[in-house]
Protein backbone atom coordinates (compact mmCIF):
# COMPACT_ATOMS: atom_id res chain seq x y z
CA UNK A 1 0.00 0.00 0.00
CA UNK A 2 1.34 2.96 -0.92
CA UNK A 3 1.34 6.25 1.86
CA UNK A 4 -0.51 8.75 3.06
CA UNK A 5 2.29 11.24 1.35
CA UNK A 6 2.25 9.95 -2.49
CA UNK A 7 -0.95 10.97 -3.49
CA UNK A 8 -4.04 9.67 -4.78
CA UNK A 9 -4.51 6.18 -4.94
CA UNK A 10 -8.00 4.26 -6.24
CA UNK A 11 -8.31 0.97 -4.76
CA UNK A 12 -6.24 -1.08 -2.34
CA UNK A 13 -7.77 -0.54 1.08
CA UNK A 14 -10.85 1.70 1.40
CA UNK A 15 -11.75 4.32 3.89
CA UNK A 16 -14.97 4.53 3.03
CA UNK A 17 -17.30 2.03 1.39
CA UNK A 18 -20.62 2.47 0.57
CA UNK A 19 -22.69 -0.46 -0.51
CA UNK A 20 -26.14 -0.22 -2.32
CA UNK A 21 -26.87 2.84 0.29
CA UNK A 22 -30.13 4.71 -0.66
CA UNK A 23 -32.11 7.13 1.48
CA UNK A 24 -35.49 7.85 1.59
CA UNK A 25 -37.17 10.78 3.51
CA UNK A 26 -40.43 10.59 4.65
CA UNK A 27 -42.46 13.70 4.37
CA UNK A 28 -44.91 15.43 6.39
CA UNK A 29 -47.65 14.98 4.48
CA UNK A 30 -47.06 11.17 4.48
CA UNK A 31 -45.62 11.04 1.15
CA UNK A 32 -41.61 10.05 0.60
CA UNK A 33 -39.17 11.56 -1.55
CA UNK A 34 -35.91 9.26 -2.72
CA UNK A 35 -33.06 11.02 -2.13
CA UNK A 36 -30.31 8.46 -2.70
CA UNK A 37 -30.52 4.90 -4.59
CA UNK A 38 -28.19 2.40 -5.31
CA UNK A 39 -24.88 4.14 -4.11
CA UNK A 40 -21.47 2.19 -4.43
CA UNK A 41 -18.49 4.04 -4.14
CA UNK A 42 -15.45 3.02 -2.49
CA UNK A 43 -12.53 5.75 -1.90
CA UNK A 44 -9.24 4.74 -1.10
CA UNK A 45 -7.16 6.27 1.74
CA UNK A 46 -5.28 9.54 0.45
CA UNK A 47 -7.78 10.15 -2.11
CA UNK A 48 -9.14 13.24 -2.77
CA UNK A 49 -12.74 12.71 -3.86
CA UNK A 50 -15.73 15.59 -4.94
CA UNK A 51 -18.94 14.78 -5.29
CA UNK A 52 -20.56 16.77 -8.09
CA UNK A 53 -24.34 17.18 -9.79
CA UNK A 54 -27.26 19.19 -9.99
CA UNK A 55 -29.37 20.82 -7.02
CA UNK A 56 -31.34 17.88 -5.86
CA UNK A 57 -29.11 14.67 -6.70
CA UNK A 58 -28.38 14.20 -2.83
CA UNK A 59 -24.35 14.69 -2.83
CA UNK A 60 -24.91 16.50 0.24
CA UNK A 61 -26.78 13.51 2.01
CA UNK A 62 -24.43 11.58 0.48
CA UNK A 63 -21.51 13.31 2.50
CA UNK A 64 -24.06 13.49 5.70
CA UNK A 65 -24.26 9.70 5.55
CA UNK A 66 -20.80 9.00 5.16
CA UNK A 67 -20.51 11.18 8.52
CA UNK A 68 -22.83 9.64 9.92
CA UNK A 69 -25.26 12.95 10.72
CA UNK A 70 -27.77 11.01 8.96
CA UNK A 71 -28.60 6.81 8.32
CA UNK A 72 -29.19 5.29 5.21
CA UNK A 73 -32.62 3.77 4.17
CA UNK A 74 -30.91 1.05 2.72
CA UNK A 75 -27.37 -0.25 2.17
CA UNK A 76 -24.65 0.09 4.43
CA UNK A 77 -21.88 2.93 5.35
CA UNK A 78 -18.44 1.20 5.84
CA UNK A 79 -15.03 3.48 7.29
CA UNK A 80 -12.21 2.17 8.42
CA UNK A 81 -13.99 -1.26 8.30
CA UNK A 82 -16.56 0.24 11.07
CA UNK A 83 -19.93 1.75 10.62
CA UNK A 84 -20.21 5.06 10.24
CA UNK A 85 -21.15 5.27 13.87
CA UNK A 86 -18.39 4.37 15.13
CA UNK A 87 -16.26 6.25 12.85
CA UNK A 88 -17.96 9.44 13.99
CA UNK A 89 -17.31 8.04 17.72
CA UNK A 90 -13.94 7.29 17.62
CA UNK A 91 -13.85 11.17 15.98
CA UNK A 92 -12.47 9.69 12.29
CA UNK A 93 -13.94 12.70 10.83
CA UNK A 94 -13.76 16.73 10.29
CA UNK A 95 -16.38 18.65 8.91
CA UNK A 96 -16.66 22.01 7.06
CA UNK A 97 -19.77 23.38 5.89
CA UNK A 98 -20.55 26.22 3.46
CA UNK A 99 -20.74 28.40 6.21
CA UNK A 100 -17.96 28.64 8.63
CA UNK A 101 -20.19 28.12 11.91
CA UNK A 102 -17.60 29.72 14.04
CA UNK A 103 -17.95 30.26 17.79
CA UNK A 104 -18.69 34.00 17.45
CA UNK A 105 -17.57 34.07 21.77
CA UNK A 106 -14.19 32.51 20.90
CA UNK A 107 -11.40 33.39 19.29
CA UNK A 108 -9.89 31.65 16.40
CA UNK A 109 -7.03 29.90 18.18
CA UNK A 110 -10.03 28.66 21.25
CA UNK A 111 -12.49 27.91 18.01
CA UNK A 112 -9.63 26.15 16.46
CA UNK A 113 -9.15 24.55 20.29
CA UNK A 114 -12.75 23.29 20.72
CA UNK A 115 -12.59 19.52 18.96
CA UNK A 116 -9.39 19.00 21.49
CA UNK A 117 -11.17 20.12 24.56
CA UNK A 118 -13.50 17.57 23.22
CA UNK A 119 -11.26 14.74 22.92
CA UNK A 120 -9.80 15.83 26.37
CA UNK A 121 -6.91 16.74 25.10
CA UNK A 122 -4.05 18.20 27.69
CA UNK A 123 -4.09 22.26 27.67
CA UNK A 124 -0.44 22.59 26.88
CA UNK A 125 -0.88 19.93 23.82
CA UNK A 126 -3.96 21.71 22.95
CA UNK A 127 -2.12 25.04 22.56
CA UNK A 128 1.07 23.79 20.57
CA UNK A 129 -1.79 21.99 18.46
CA UNK A 130 -3.88 25.05 17.55
CA UNK A 131 -0.27 26.88 16.48
CA UNK A 132 0.47 24.23 14.50
CA UNK A 133 -3.50 23.98 12.70
CA UNK A 134 -3.40 28.02 12.20
CA UNK A 135 0.07 27.58 10.96
CA UNK A 136 -1.43 25.32 8.61
CA UNK A 137 -3.82 27.63 7.04
CA UNK A 138 -1.49 30.75 7.63
CA UNK A 139 -3.34 32.79 10.19
CA UNK A 140 -1.29 32.80 13.20
CA UNK A 141 -1.36 36.50 13.08
CA UNK A 142 -4.98 36.42 13.25
CA UNK A 143 -5.04 33.27 16.77
CA UNK A 144 -6.54 36.10 19.10
CA UNK A 145 -9.20 37.76 16.63
CA UNK A 146 -12.50 37.06 16.99
CA UNK A 147 -14.71 35.59 13.90
CA UNK A 148 -16.51 38.33 13.00
CA UNK A 149 -13.29 40.20 12.47
CA UNK A 150 -12.15 38.22 9.49
CA UNK A 151 -12.84 38.29 5.90
CA UNK A 152 -15.22 35.26 4.53
CA UNK A 153 -12.46 33.36 3.11
CA UNK A 154 -10.17 33.55 6.39
CA UNK A 155 -13.21 31.87 8.20
CA UNK A 156 -13.22 29.13 6.36
CA UNK A 157 -9.83 28.55 6.98
CA UNK A 158 -10.44 28.45 10.73
CA UNK A 159 -13.36 25.93 10.10
CA UNK A 160 -10.58 24.06 7.95
CA UNK A 161 -8.19 24.31 11.15
CA UNK A 162 -11.07 23.27 13.10
CA UNK A 163 -11.51 20.03 11.37
CA UNK A 164 -8.10 18.95 10.96
CA UNK A 165 -7.21 19.82 14.49
CA UNK A 166 -7.56 16.13 15.80
CA UNK A 167 -6.08 14.91 12.53
CA UNK A 168 -9.29 13.21 11.83
CA UNK A 169 -9.25 10.46 9.15
CA UNK A 170 -11.64 11.96 6.83
CA UNK A 171 -11.84 15.72 6.03
CA UNK A 172 -15.52 16.09 4.87
CA UNK A 173 -16.44 19.25 3.22
CA UNK A 174 -20.04 20.28 1.93
CA UNK A 175 -19.62 23.06 -0.58
CA UNK A 176 -16.93 24.87 1.73
CA UNK A 177 -16.13 27.93 -1.16
CA UNK A 178 -19.72 28.13 -2.23
CA UNK A 179 -20.26 31.59 -1.05
CA UNK A 180 -17.24 32.83 -1.50
CA UNK A 181 -15.99 35.05 -4.65
CA UNK A 182 -14.18 33.80 -7.56
CA UNK A 183 -10.53 34.89 -6.54
CA UNK A 184 -10.71 33.70 -2.85
CA UNK A 185 -12.10 30.71 -4.32
CA UNK A 186 -9.24 30.07 -6.45
CA UNK A 187 -6.62 30.91 -3.56
CA UNK A 188 -8.41 28.48 -1.08
CA UNK A 189 -8.61 25.63 -4.11
CA UNK A 190 -5.00 26.17 -3.91
CA UNK A 191 -4.86 26.28 0.01
CA UNK A 192 -6.85 23.00 0.43
CA UNK A 193 -4.65 21.26 -1.88
CA UNK A 194 -1.42 22.06 -0.26
CA UNK A 195 -2.69 21.39 2.79
CA UNK A 196 -4.26 17.70 1.30
CA UNK A 197 -0.66 16.99 0.25
CA UNK A 198 0.85 17.81 3.37
CA UNK A 199 -1.19 15.84 5.62
CA UNK A 200 -2.16 12.79 3.06
CA UNK A 201 -5.97 12.96 4.77
CA UNK A 202 -8.92 11.59 2.90
CA UNK A 203 -10.83 14.17 1.76
CA UNK A 204 -14.99 13.76 0.65
CA UNK A 205 -15.47 17.33 -1.32
CA UNK A 206 -19.44 18.43 -2.44
CA UNK A 207 -19.42 21.19 -4.73
CA UNK A 208 -21.26 22.22 -8.02
CA UNK A 209 -18.44 23.65 -9.56
CA UNK A 210 -16.91 21.91 -12.07
CA UNK A 211 -13.49 24.09 -12.37
CA UNK A 212 -12.92 23.51 -8.55
CA UNK A 213 -14.29 19.49 -8.94
CA UNK A 214 -11.67 18.68 -11.69
CA UNK A 215 -8.47 21.00 -10.17
CA UNK A 216 -8.68 19.61 -6.90
CA UNK A 217 -9.86 16.00 -7.66
CA UNK A 218 -8.30 12.95 -7.83
CA UNK A 219 -12.09 11.44 -8.94
CA UNK A 220 -14.52 13.49 -9.41
CA UNK A 221 -18.00 11.51 -9.29
CA UNK A 222 -20.92 12.64 -11.09
CA UNK A 223 -24.36 12.38 -9.80
CA UNK A 224 -27.83 13.22 -11.18
CA UNK A 225 -31.29 13.62 -9.71
CA UNK A 226 -34.62 11.85 -8.80
CA UNK A 227 -33.11 9.69 -7.47
CA UNK A 228 -29.94 10.92 -6.48
CA UNK A 229 -27.06 8.39 -8.38
CA UNK A 230 -23.97 8.54 -9.37
CA UNK A 231 -23.56 8.44 -13.14
CA UNK A 232 -20.42 8.38 -13.59
CA UNK A 233 -16.78 8.93 -12.02
CA UNK A 234 -14.02 10.64 -13.59
CA UNK A 235 -10.68 9.59 -12.81
CA UNK A 236 -8.53 12.92 -12.98
CA UNK A 237 -5.14 12.29 -13.93
CA UNK A 238 -3.65 15.92 -13.96
CA UNK A 239 0.20 15.76 -12.87
CA UNK A 240 0.72 17.17 -9.60
CA UNK A 241 1.05 19.27 -7.49
CA UNK A 242 -1.18 21.15 -9.19
CA UNK A 243 -1.24 25.09 -9.35
CA UNK A 244 -2.11 27.86 -11.68
CA UNK A 245 -0.47 26.25 -14.75
CA UNK A 246 -2.59 23.32 -13.88
CA UNK A 247 -5.68 25.73 -15.16
CA UNK A 248 -4.21 26.47 -18.02
CA UNK A 249 -3.37 22.85 -19.03
CA UNK A 250 -4.99 21.58 -21.88
CA UNK A 251 -5.81 18.20 -20.43
CA UNK A 252 -7.55 20.46 -17.97
CA UNK A 253 -9.88 21.48 -20.14
CA UNK A 254 -10.60 18.43 -21.39
CA UNK A 255 -11.53 16.57 -18.37
CA UNK A 256 -13.57 19.70 -17.82
CA UNK A 257 -15.41 19.01 -20.67
CA UNK A 258 -15.72 15.40 -19.59
CA UNK A 259 -17.31 16.48 -16.48
CA UNK A 260 -19.73 18.36 -18.29
CA UNK A 261 -20.45 16.53 -20.70
CA UNK A 262 -21.15 13.68 -17.74
CA UNK A 263 -23.46 16.02 -16.05
CA UNK A 264 -25.47 16.98 -18.87
CA UNK A 265 -25.79 13.69 -20.20
CA UNK A 266 -27.42 12.26 -16.55
CA UNK A 267 -29.37 15.41 -16.38
CA UNK A 268 -31.07 14.89 -19.68
CA UNK A 269 -31.23 11.46 -18.76
CA UNK A 270 -32.77 11.98 -15.89
CA UNK A 271 -35.68 15.61 -16.04
CA UNK A 272 -36.64 18.09 -18.81
CA UNK A 273 -36.08 20.71 -16.27
CA UNK A 274 -33.12 20.65 -14.48
CA UNK A 275 -30.50 22.85 -16.81
CA UNK A 276 -26.87 23.40 -17.09
CA UNK A 277 -25.38 27.56 -16.73
CA UNK A 278 -22.57 28.10 -18.97
CA UNK A 279 -19.50 29.10 -16.58
CA UNK A 280 -19.23 25.29 -15.51
CA UNK A 281 -21.39 26.71 -12.47
CA UNK A 282 -25.09 24.68 -11.78
CA UNK A 283 -27.56 26.40 -10.06
CA UNK B 1 -12.90 46.63 17.41
CA UNK B 2 -10.57 49.60 16.17
CA UNK B 3 -13.61 51.79 14.47
CA UNK B 4 -15.50 50.95 18.00
CA UNK B 5 -12.62 52.35 20.34
CA UNK B 6 -12.38 55.39 18.71
CA UNK B 7 -15.88 56.35 18.61
CA UNK B 8 -16.90 54.99 22.15
CA UNK B 9 -15.48 57.87 24.06
CA UNK B 10 -17.18 60.18 22.33
CA UNK B 11 -20.63 58.66 22.51
CA UNK B 12 -20.68 58.22 25.68
CA UNK B 13 -20.05 61.67 26.30
CA UNK B 14 -23.05 62.51 24.38
CA UNK B 15 -24.82 59.72 26.18
CA UNK B 16 -24.40 61.67 29.65
CA UNK B 17 -25.12 65.23 27.86
CA UNK B 18 -28.49 63.54 26.56
CA UNK B 19 -29.41 62.24 29.78
CA UNK B 20 -28.81 65.45 31.89
CA UNK B 21 -30.84 67.62 28.81
CA UNK B 22 -33.76 65.18 28.92
CA UNK B 23 -33.51 65.59 32.78
CA UNK B 24 -33.75 68.83 32.49
CA UNK B 25 -36.19 68.64 29.88
CA UNK B 26 -38.61 66.44 32.44
CA UNK B 27 -37.74 69.27 35.19
CA UNK B 28 -39.04 72.12 33.11
CA UNK B 29 -41.94 70.13 31.19
CA UNK B 30 -42.99 69.51 34.55
CA UNK B 31 -43.08 73.18 36.48
CA UNK B 32 -44.90 74.13 32.81
CA UNK B 33 -47.60 71.66 33.35
CA UNK B 34 -48.00 73.19 37.06
CA UNK B 35 -47.64 76.70 36.03
CA UNK B 36 -50.58 75.60 33.71
CA UNK B 37 -53.12 73.89 35.16
CA UNK B 38 -51.15 74.34 39.33
CA UNK B 39 -52.23 75.77 42.65
CA UNK B 40 -51.95 79.83 42.29
CA UNK B 41 -48.40 81.04 43.77
CA UNK B 42 -48.17 82.91 46.70
CA UNK B 43 -45.49 85.57 47.83
CA UNK B 44 -46.27 87.88 50.54
CA UNK B 45 -49.17 89.64 49.12
CA UNK B 46 -48.39 88.89 45.68
CA UNK B 47 -50.36 85.95 44.03
CA UNK B 48 -50.18 83.76 40.62
CA UNK B 49 -52.92 82.23 39.27
CA UNK B 50 -52.31 79.97 36.54
CA UNK B 51 -53.97 80.50 32.89
CA UNK B 52 -56.55 77.59 33.37
CA UNK B 53 -59.43 77.33 36.23
CA UNK B 54 -58.71 73.58 36.04
CA UNK B 55 -56.56 72.54 38.66
CA UNK B 56 -55.34 69.65 37.29
CA UNK B 57 -51.61 69.61 38.60
CA UNK B 58 -52.24 70.91 42.45
CA UNK B 59 -49.42 71.02 45.12
CA UNK B 60 -51.55 67.66 46.40
CA UNK B 61 -51.21 65.82 43.05
CA UNK B 62 -47.91 67.29 41.29
CA UNK B 63 -45.81 68.76 44.20
CA UNK B 64 -43.07 71.13 42.65
CA UNK B 65 -40.10 69.75 41.71
CA UNK B 66 -38.28 71.70 44.87
CA UNK B 67 -40.47 70.30 47.72
CA UNK B 68 -39.50 67.42 46.51
CA UNK B 69 -36.22 67.90 46.66
CA UNK B 70 -36.44 70.05 49.51
CA UNK B 71 -38.36 66.62 51.23
CA UNK B 72 -35.33 64.77 50.55
CA UNK B 73 -33.39 67.42 51.99
CA UNK B 74 -34.80 67.27 54.85
CA UNK B 75 -34.44 65.61 57.99
CA UNK B 76 -36.86 62.51 57.34
CA UNK B 77 -38.20 62.79 60.67
CA UNK B 78 -38.56 65.81 63.40
CA UNK B 79 -34.79 66.47 64.98
CA UNK B 80 -33.63 63.12 63.32
CA UNK B 81 -29.99 63.49 62.00
CA UNK B 82 -30.64 61.84 58.45
CA UNK B 83 -31.56 63.52 55.73
CA UNK B 84 -34.72 61.46 54.00
CA UNK B 85 -32.52 60.94 51.22
CA UNK B 86 -30.27 59.38 53.17
CA UNK B 87 -33.07 57.30 55.44
CA UNK B 88 -34.89 55.91 52.34
CA UNK B 89 -31.11 55.11 50.69
CA UNK B 90 -31.00 52.91 53.74
CA UNK B 91 -34.18 51.15 52.81
CA UNK B 92 -33.82 51.37 49.49
CA UNK B 93 -30.57 48.89 50.51
CA UNK B 94 -32.57 47.40 52.13
CA UNK B 95 -35.54 45.82 49.69
CA UNK B 96 -32.71 45.76 47.40
CA UNK B 97 -30.68 42.86 49.33
CA UNK B 98 -34.33 41.47 49.33
CA UNK B 99 -35.31 41.95 45.46
CA UNK B 100 -31.04 40.76 44.49
CA UNK B 101 -31.65 37.27 46.37
CA UNK B 102 -34.84 37.18 44.81
CA UNK B 103 -33.24 38.04 41.40
CA UNK B 104 -30.25 35.19 42.07
CA UNK B 105 -33.30 32.70 42.99
CA UNK B 106 -35.51 33.52 40.08
CA UNK B 107 -32.49 33.52 37.67
CA UNK B 108 -31.20 30.32 38.85
CA UNK B 109 -34.71 28.20 38.89
CA UNK B 110 -35.32 29.96 35.53
CA UNK B 111 -32.16 28.87 34.03
CA UNK B 112 -32.88 25.26 35.78
CA UNK B 113 -36.30 25.15 33.78
CA UNK B 114 -34.70 26.19 31.07
CA UNK B 115 -31.88 23.51 30.62
CA UNK B 116 -34.28 20.72 31.86
CA UNK B 117 -36.93 21.45 29.23
CA UNK B 118 -34.31 21.84 26.32
CA UNK B 119 -33.17 18.68 27.27
CA UNK B 120 -36.83 16.91 28.04
CA UNK B 121 -39.46 17.44 25.48
CA UNK B 122 -41.48 15.66 28.02
CA UNK B 123 -40.66 17.73 30.88
CA UNK B 124 -41.28 20.54 28.25
CA UNK B 125 -45.02 19.74 27.15
CA UNK B 126 -45.85 18.63 31.11
CA UNK B 127 -44.81 22.10 33.08
CA UNK B 128 -44.69 24.66 30.53
CA UNK B 129 -48.45 25.53 30.82
CA UNK B 130 -48.43 25.38 34.87
CA UNK B 131 -44.94 27.81 34.27
CA UNK B 132 -47.72 29.77 32.12
CA UNK B 133 -50.84 29.51 34.14
CA UNK B 134 -48.63 30.82 37.50
CA UNK B 135 -48.21 34.11 35.58
CA UNK B 136 -51.47 34.56 35.28
CA UNK B 137 -52.03 34.92 38.83
CA UNK B 138 -51.96 38.39 40.19
CA UNK B 139 -48.95 39.10 42.80
CA UNK B 140 -51.68 41.16 45.28
CA UNK B 141 -53.50 37.76 45.34
CA UNK B 142 -50.57 35.34 45.92
CA UNK B 143 -48.34 37.61 47.88
CA UNK B 144 -51.13 37.06 51.31
CA UNK B 145 -50.95 33.27 50.28
CA UNK B 146 -46.90 32.75 50.42
CA UNK B 147 -47.37 34.75 53.83
CA UNK B 148 -49.44 32.47 55.18
CA UNK B 149 -46.99 29.69 53.78
CA UNK B 150 -43.91 30.77 55.18
CA UNK B 151 -45.38 33.33 57.53
CA UNK B 152 -44.84 37.47 57.02
CA UNK B 153 -41.17 37.41 56.82
CA UNK B 154 -38.32 38.91 54.86
CA UNK B 155 -38.51 35.26 53.05
CA UNK B 156 -41.89 35.75 52.10
CA UNK B 157 -40.36 39.06 49.86
CA UNK B 158 -38.00 36.88 48.86
CA UNK B 159 -40.06 34.32 47.65
CA UNK B 160 -42.13 36.86 45.60
CA UNK B 161 -39.18 38.84 44.28
CA UNK B 162 -38.42 35.11 42.94
CA UNK B 163 -41.38 34.79 41.55
CA UNK B 164 -41.78 37.95 39.39
CA UNK B 165 -38.14 36.94 38.46
CA UNK B 166 -38.11 33.26 37.10
CA UNK B 167 -40.62 33.33 34.03
CA UNK B 168 -38.95 35.82 31.54
CA UNK B 169 -35.52 33.89 32.56
CA UNK B 170 -36.96 30.54 32.05
CA UNK B 171 -38.26 31.60 28.17
CA UNK B 172 -35.58 33.88 27.43
CA UNK B 173 -32.87 31.03 28.41
CA UNK B 174 -34.86 27.91 26.49
CA UNK B 175 -35.09 30.40 23.27
CA UNK B 176 -31.54 30.66 23.77
CA UNK B 177 -30.43 26.80 24.30
CA UNK B 178 -32.17 26.43 21.02
CA UNK B 179 -30.30 29.42 18.85
CA UNK B 180 -27.51 28.00 17.63
CA UNK B 181 -27.33 27.35 14.40
CA UNK B 182 -28.45 23.72 13.45
CA UNK B 183 -24.87 23.28 11.41
CA UNK B 184 -23.49 24.10 14.71
CA UNK B 185 -25.44 20.95 16.36
CA UNK B 186 -24.06 18.86 13.67
CA UNK B 187 -20.41 20.40 14.37
CA UNK B 188 -20.67 19.51 17.39
CA UNK B 189 -22.38 15.59 16.85
CA UNK B 190 -19.64 14.74 14.71
CA UNK B 191 -16.97 15.56 17.23
CA UNK B 192 -18.85 12.88 18.81
CA UNK B 193 -19.70 15.70 21.77
CA UNK B 194 -21.74 14.19 25.06
CA UNK B 195 -25.26 16.22 25.91
CA UNK B 196 -23.03 18.00 28.79
CA UNK B 197 -20.36 19.00 26.38
CA UNK B 198 -22.83 20.21 23.88
CA UNK B 199 -24.51 22.52 26.83
CA UNK B 200 -21.20 23.86 28.40
CA UNK B 201 -19.55 24.35 25.03
CA UNK B 202 -22.31 25.56 22.41
CA UNK B 203 -26.15 25.77 24.18
CA UNK B 204 -24.85 28.35 27.11
CA UNK B 205 -22.65 30.50 25.67
CA UNK B 206 -25.23 30.97 22.77
CA UNK B 207 -27.99 31.37 25.43
CA UNK B 208 -26.35 34.39 27.17
CA UNK B 209 -27.34 37.34 25.01
CA UNK B 210 -31.14 36.00 25.61
CA UNK B 211 -30.18 35.30 29.07
CA UNK B 212 -29.24 38.88 29.72
CA UNK B 213 -32.11 40.23 28.13
CA UNK B 214 -34.50 38.84 30.80
CA UNK B 215 -31.88 39.74 33.37
CA UNK B 216 -32.36 43.24 32.32
CA UNK B 217 -36.05 42.76 32.54
CA UNK B 218 -36.00 41.03 35.72
CA UNK B 219 -33.77 42.99 37.26
CA UNK B 220 -36.36 46.05 37.45
CA UNK B 221 -39.25 43.10 38.28
CA UNK B 222 -37.43 41.97 41.26
CA UNK B 223 -37.38 45.38 42.68
CA UNK B 224 -41.04 45.43 42.39
CA UNK B 225 -41.92 42.14 43.95
CA UNK B 226 -39.97 43.34 46.82
CA UNK B 227 -42.08 46.02 47.27
CA UNK B 228 -45.22 44.72 47.03
CA UNK B 229 -44.29 41.74 49.14
CA UNK B 230 -42.97 43.81 52.00
CA UNK B 231 -46.82 45.10 52.54
CA UNK B 232 -48.02 41.58 53.68
CA UNK B 233 -44.55 40.41 54.34
CA UNK B 234 -44.72 42.69 57.11
CA UNK B 235 -41.18 43.88 56.91
CA UNK B 236 -40.84 47.31 57.64
CA UNK B 237 -37.09 48.04 56.65
CA UNK B 238 -37.12 48.49 53.36
CA UNK B 239 -38.69 51.11 50.66
CA UNK B 240 -42.06 49.04 50.47
CA UNK B 241 -43.04 49.64 53.93
CA UNK B 242 -41.83 53.51 53.72
CA UNK B 243 -44.57 53.72 50.52
CA UNK B 244 -47.73 52.66 52.80
CA UNK B 245 -46.54 55.30 55.28
CA UNK B 246 -45.96 57.94 52.69
CA UNK B 247 -49.38 57.25 51.45
CA UNK B 248 -50.97 57.45 54.61
CA UNK B 249 -49.98 60.65 55.38
CA UNK B 250 -50.34 61.69 51.52
CA UNK B 251 -52.82 64.58 52.16
CA UNK B 252 -50.41 66.26 54.58
CA UNK B 253 -47.26 65.74 52.93
CA UNK B 254 -47.71 64.53 49.08
CA UNK B 255 -44.04 65.54 48.29
CA UNK B 256 -42.71 62.57 50.60
CA UNK B 257 -44.39 59.89 48.47
CA UNK B 258 -43.16 60.93 45.16
CA UNK B 259 -39.56 61.79 46.75
CA UNK B 260 -39.65 57.70 47.68
CA UNK B 261 -40.75 56.86 44.39
CA UNK B 262 -38.03 59.49 42.82
CA UNK B 263 -35.70 56.85 45.38
CA UNK B 264 -37.17 53.75 44.24
CA UNK B 265 -36.79 54.85 40.54
CA UNK B 266 -32.78 55.24 41.50
CA UNK B 267 -33.00 51.86 42.61
CA UNK B 268 -34.04 50.16 39.82
CA UNK B 269 -31.85 52.46 36.89
CA UNK B 270 -28.66 51.39 40.14
CA UNK B 271 -29.30 47.83 39.69
CA UNK B 272 -30.85 47.46 36.14
CA UNK B 273 -27.38 49.57 34.95
CA UNK B 274 -25.60 46.71 37.35
CA UNK B 275 -26.75 43.90 35.05
CA UNK B 276 -26.14 46.03 32.29
CA UNK B 277 -22.50 46.24 33.03
CA UNK B 278 -22.18 42.57 33.76
CA UNK B 279 -23.34 41.87 30.01
CA UNK B 280 -20.86 44.27 29.18
CA UNK B 281 -18.15 42.47 30.84
CA UNK B 282 -19.27 38.80 29.80
CA UNK B 283 -20.44 39.77 26.43
CA UNK B 284 -17.96 42.16 25.83
CA UNK B 285 -16.09 40.03 23.04
CA UNK B 286 -18.95 39.54 21.21
CA UNK B 287 -20.14 42.05 18.04
CA UNK B 288 -23.31 42.78 19.45
CA UNK B 289 -22.19 43.42 23.14
CA UNK B 290 -22.49 47.27 22.82
CA UNK B 291 -25.63 47.08 21.15
CA UNK B 292 -28.33 47.87 24.61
Amino acid sequence: MSGPMTGPMTGGTAVVRLDGVGKTFQLADGSSTVALSGIDLSIGRGEFVSLIGPSGCGKSTLLRLIGDLTHPSTGSVTVNGKSATQARLGRDYGMVFQAPVLFEWRTVEDNVKLPLELSGMERAERSSRADEMLALVDLVDFARHHPYQLSGGMQQRVAIARALAFAPDILLMDEPFGALDEMTRERMNSEVLRIWEQTGITVVFVTHSIPEAVFLSSRVVVMSPRPGRITRVVDIDLPRPRGFDTRENRRYFELVTEVREALRGSDLSSASDGRLEAEGTIG
Amino acid sequence: MTTAERVRPRSRRLRVAVFVLFLMGLFVTWEVVKFVGGDPWRLGEWEWRPPVDIWFATDQNLPHVWDIAGALADPWRRNASDSLFVHLAGKAMYTWREAAIGFALGAVLGMGLAVAFVHSSIMERAFVPYVVASQTIPIVALAPMIVFFVGASVQAVVIIATYLTFFPVTIAMLRGLRSPDPRAMELMRSYAASRRMVLWKLRLPASLPYLFTALKITATASIVGAIIGEGPGGVHEGLGWSIIEFNQTYITAPERLWAAIFVTSLLGIGFYTLVRLVELRVLRSRPEASAG
